[in-house]
Order: C-alpha cells, then sequence, then structure tokens
C-alpha cells in the first residue's frame, strides 16, 4: 500500500514555505525568494521524476515526457490528470488544470475580480491577493520544470491564474 | 464519568483528504535542503524549522478540534494519550506512544517508531547538530500553546543520529488560565 499523510500536512508545508521566505528570509528581495521556492520545487520534481521513471522505457520525443507530466505524474501528486494539454508544435506547451489543488484554498480577495476580462495585467499585478496567489505557484512550476529537466528536456515554466481556479502551467522548451 | 474521548485516530485519518506522502516527504528535505543554503548555520537551520512547525501548529489545532472531537482533556497525561494516538496519527498516519512520565505529571516523552518524515533521509557529516525533524516539535509547541499550555519541546532520541527511535520530549511550563473577551452579563 501507498504511505499518505494528511493533505492538511502538504498544504501546510506549502504555506510555509512561501510565507517563509517572503516574509522572513528575503522580505525584502521578492525575486530572490521567488527563486529559492521555485528551487525547493525543482529539486522535489527531480527526486519524484527518478522514482516514477524507474521502471520506464526511455521517452522518445518532448510530447511523450510531456504526456507523461500529464497523467502519470500528476495523477501521483494530485490524484487527476491534467485537464486540457495544448501545444503550439514549436517547443511550447500549456497544461491545464481546470481545478489546481494547491490553490483551492488560498482566498483569493472577492472585492477585485480577477478573471474581468477589463483587468489591465498592470493593475492585477498590483493587487495583492493576486500576487500572493502568484508566490504558491513557484513551487508546482519548480516541481514541473525539475521533472522535465530530469528527463532531459531544459525549459521554463511560468503559470496563468487568469482563469481561477484553474490554472494553466506554460512550459517553453530550451532549444 | 468523562465523555468517551477517541482513544485512536484512525477512523479520522481514514476520512480525511490524503496525499501521497513521497511528495510531503520529498518536499521536506527540499526544504531543509534549502534552508541549509540559505542560512548556513545549522543551529539557524534548527531554529527556523521549530519557528515553521510553530507556525503550522497554532493553525492545524482548530482542524484538530473541528475533526477530532475531542472534549477538554482532564489533565496533561490525558493530552499526551490524545496527541500521541489522535494528533500524530490523523495527520502523519503514525501513532506515537507516550512513557518516561516524570512524578509530577508535567514531563512525559513522546516515542515515534516510524516517522513519515525522514524516508529516504541520511544526513551527511556537514550536518552535524541538525535537528532534521524539529518542525515537528515546533507543531507540537504550537498546538498546545493555543490551547492555553505553554510548553518546551525537545529532542532526547532521533534516528538519524544514531538512535534507535524518534524520543520528544514535552515539559509542560504553564497553563494559562483561559480570559474571555466578553463578560457574561452584556
Amino acid at each position: 500500500m501507498v504511505r499518505e499523510v494528511s493533505e492538511s500536512c502538504m498544504d501546510s508545508l506549502l504555506t510555509e514555505i512561501v510565507s517563509s521566505y517572503c516574509n522572513r528570509f528575503y522580505a525584502t528581495k521578492p525575486e530572490l525568494a521567488a527563486r529559492r521556492i521555485e528551487a525547493i520545487g525543482y529539486q522535489v520534481g527531480h527526486q519524484l521524476t527518478e522514482r516514477y521513471t524507474i521502471e520506464r522505457p526511455r521517452f522518445n520525443d518532448h510530447l511523450e515526457a510531456i504526456k507523461f507530466i500529464c497523467k502519470d505524474f500528476w495523477f501521483e501528486l494530485f490524484k487527476k490528470q491534467i485537464d486540457n494539454l495544448k501545444t503550439n508544435h514549436r517547443g511550447t506547451f500549456v497544461l491545464q488544470d481546470n481545478k489546481f489543488r494547491w490553490l483551492s484554498r488560498v482566498s483569493v480577495d472577492p472585492s477585485v475580480e480577477i478573471s474581468g476580462a477589463a483587468q489591465e495585467p498592470s493593475v492585477m499585478s498590483e493587487n495583492k491577493s493576486a500576487q500572493a496567489t502568484g508566490l504558491h505557484l513557484y513551487f508546482p512550476c519548480g516541481i514541473i520544470r525539475g521533472a522535465l529537466s530530469t528527463l532531459g528536456i531544459p525549459c521554463a515554466v511560468t503559470a496563468d491564474i487568469s482563469n481561477l481556479p484553474a490554472c494553466s502551467f506554460v512550459i517553453r522548451i530550451k532549444v | 464519568m468523562a465523555p468517551a474521548v477517541p482513544r485512536s485516530g484512525d477512523a479520522i485519518f481514514a476520512n480525511v483528504e490524503r496525499v501521497n506522502a513521497e511528495l510531503f516527504t520529498l518536499t521536506y528535505g527540499a526544504i531543509v535542503r534549502q534552508l541549509l543554503t540559505d542560512l548556513e548555520e545549522v543551529e539557524e537551520v534548527n531554529k527556523q524549522l521549530d519557528q515553521m512547525g510553530y507556525n503550522i501548529g497554532i493553525r492545524l489545532i482548530d482542524e484538530f478540534l473541528a475533526k477530532s472531537n475531542v472534549t477538554r482533556c482532564v489533565d496533561f497525561r490525558e493530552t499526551a494519550e490524545v496527541i500521541a494516538k489522535v494528533g500524530f496519527k490523523m495527520f502523519l498516519g503514525v501513532t506515537a506512544s507516550v512513557t518516561n512520565w516524570d512524578t509530577e505529571g508535567t514531563s512525559c516523552s513522546l516515542i515515534l517508531d516510524d516517522n513519515p518524515l525522514v524516508d529516504f533521509v541520511e544526513l551527511p557529516d556537514t550536518c552535524q547538530g541538525l535537528y532534521y525533524c524539529n518542525i515537528l516539535s515546533g507543531v507540537v509547541r504550537g498546538a498546545l500553546e493555543m490551547v492555553s499550555m505553554k510548553t518546551e519541546v525537545t529532542w532526547i532520541r532521533d534516528m538519524l543520529r544514531g538512535d534507535d527511535a524518534f524520543e520528544l520530549q514535552v515539559k509542560l511550563l504553564k497553563q494559562v488560565p483561559e480570559e474571555y473577551p466578553y463578560k457574561d452579563d452584556e
């Protein structure tokens, strides 16, 4: 049987990573805090991928590796698969999770309509709750980057939350 | 007779949302690793892990009280049993045993034979002095403080340091009387 812990344990750790790095260690240097949180995720993605691919044949191309992330890997982490995968066939992949678990308990200031079409991107980034939500995404972005790097695919990963509670991860493969 | 307090957290653990423990264990490991890089001093890492635990404990107690249905413990002995059998079980899926009571009943040890935080963990020589699981002591201290008990929580034995179990000593320093923010006649 697979060992499990309560989801609150994981949620608590994530909250504490973000608050320790952003409010205590690097309170005045948000970019550094972001980079450290991403690094923690990278390490986790790297180690998990090594474990989950031990008995698998090598992936033949990028798409196969990305599909592994969307299906098996995501399932191990969230007990569901990525809901939608898009690609421009030139090295960019968009993975959408319609109800991303790690954001489901992050509260968003109801007075600000984040998903509103009229919102200017610049206004959005000034909104504190959107910023706080963003901080929670460096960790999963790091996990995905760590996972793909371990599979031999260097890439950059960003997240888009303009459609909460859906979350899209944008993977740009470096050529 | 006091109402029956759940003597085990099995049923609660079976009903909460759970995640793959590997993810949790590796995430904790990655945090410790990153803290060692960023803070450099092992002492400081111990301190920060304890602080993170404390912050978690003061929040987790709410979930514990809401889901466990435990009523007020009659004494610290009962408190320790509830932490070991219900608290550890409902969050980490393992139980601890309670031993080494002092004669006053204010200090005891929680013993963990099985600890999901340390699966896959081996400490290199450069990490001497690190209390790898220090987050746990912080959680216990933080949670108890929210129910009016000031405690001191220290590691006595640590398997990562070659001991045969994890032993966490919990010492009750002071019981803070509850102060209500309201008066009865208002």
